[in-house]
């Protein structure tokens, strides 16, 4: 598969070690060349430095003939704008969005895109956790 | 008519300040705290303090009832989400979004965006405008409306050289709107006899720009005419 990833942050670098250890082709878009240390010495994708609204650098980096897109930057609406122009633009099957604002995850999930929200995320596996702790200490 | 504008930067604040005049009813939010502040006694209950990109924000803005969106922050990728969220999220009829960046132009025009509004591009089209060697300088793009407005120039050789409007073979669709005269504009009536150097404003649905080229200014291809627009200043 052909993955490019937008935003080498935590998760970006994290999924882009995985694919890239599974065989996949990566590549990996960031404004910050410095970024890119988090992909470690075995990671064998392409990096590139660049905004990743910028129809340039995703052509760049292969969008027209990509499989899958995942946009993890740390703004929402870059985020969603940069899958937007993935889907639309460039036809890309599967273009996927991290949205920390539950609302915005909700309203572009509802528009087509698909979104990934660690908020609501939290917000359930946090009370999951909180409805399994016994209650009654304090009688 | 009520309109909502996201970005009380400079452009924000003076397109307020000029609905206000004409009497319009608006809310303007900014989320910079001291820009907010700065701004809270002239704009009093119209300046809401807030991020425009929060539906949260915007529903509290009274985007719901909202005849128009005026996205004009500083960041391009904020003005295509805002745009999204008041086209297809609370149904608004129009929604104009500023260009920072003009390569993100054809983003929010992708985005569904009716009328991109770029400094950057206007700038650069009123130097060309100041410029005399530009014959062909596209003014404003009109999308929603399907039009441009562009400004041609008459020379010597034009067929259109002293014609009278009404005796011009024009290609359909297209108006010719004002003439340019040294300081002076003309409204361009079927008498008016242009003559060369006259500057004119014309209005036509887009694609008719070689039409355009080749009824006014024969001898020229198009294709150089428009590449000289933009290129001495864009580089190639």
């Amino acid at each position: 598969m052909y993955v490019i990833i937008a935003g080498c942050g935590r998760v970006g670098s994290g999924m882009a070690r995985q694919l890239s250890a599974e065989g996949h082709d990566v590549v990996v878009i960031d404004e910050d060349p410095s970024s890119f240390r988090l992909l470690g010495p075995l990671f064998t994708g392409q990096r590139i430095v660049g905004a990743a609204i910028d129809w340039e650098v995703l052509i760049e980096a292969g969008i027209e003939g990509t499989d899958a897109f995942a946009a993890v930057t740390d703004g929402d609406n870059t985020n969603l704008v940069c899958a937007l122009i993935a889907m639309r633009a460039f036809e890309v099957p599967c273009a996927v969005a991290r949205v920390y604002d539950p609302l915005r995850a909700a309203a572009f999930a509802k528009l087509g895109v698909r979104t990934v929200c660690p908020t609501e995320d939290a917000r359930m596996l946090m009370l999951q956790q909180l409805y399994a702790c016994p209650a009654g200490r304090g009688e | 008519m009520f309109v909502v504008i996201v970005g009380a930067g400079k452009v924000g604040l003076n397109v307020a300040r000029s609905l206000s005049q004409l009497g319009h009813e608006f809310i303007l939010i900014e989320q910079r705290r001291s820009r907010y502040e700065l701004l809270l006694e002239e704009m009093q209950e119209a300046l809401l303090f807030g991020d425009g990109t929060e539906m949260w924000v915007l529903e509290e803005a009274g985007i719901r009832r909202a005849d128009l969106v005026v996205a004009v922050t500083g960041d391009d990728e904020d003005n295509a989400v805002i745009a999204q969220l008041a086209k297809h999220v609370y149904g608004v009829p129009k929604v104009v979004g500023r260009v920072n960046n003009p390569a993100n132009r054809k983003t929010l025009d992708l985005l569904d965006v009716d009328a991109t509004v770029s400094a950057s591009s206007m700038i650069i089209s009123m130097i060309e405008h100041e410029l005399p060697h530009h014959q062909f300088v596209p003014l404003l793009s009109l999308r929603r409306e399907n039009m441009e407005l562009v400004e041609i120039e008459i020379n010597e050789e034009s067929p259109a050289a002293h014609l009278a409007i009404a005796d011009l073979r024009l290609p359909e669709g297209v108006l010719l709107a004002t003439i340019l005269r040294g300081d002076a504009a003309i409204v361009a009536r079927g008498s008016e006899v242009l003559l060369p150097g006259d500057q004119v404003l014309c209005l036509l649905p887009p694609g008719k720009e070689k039409d355009l080229i080749r009824a006014l200014l024969p001898g020229r291809r198009p294709e150089d005419v428009q590449a000289e627009a933009g290129r001495d200043i864009l580089g190639p």
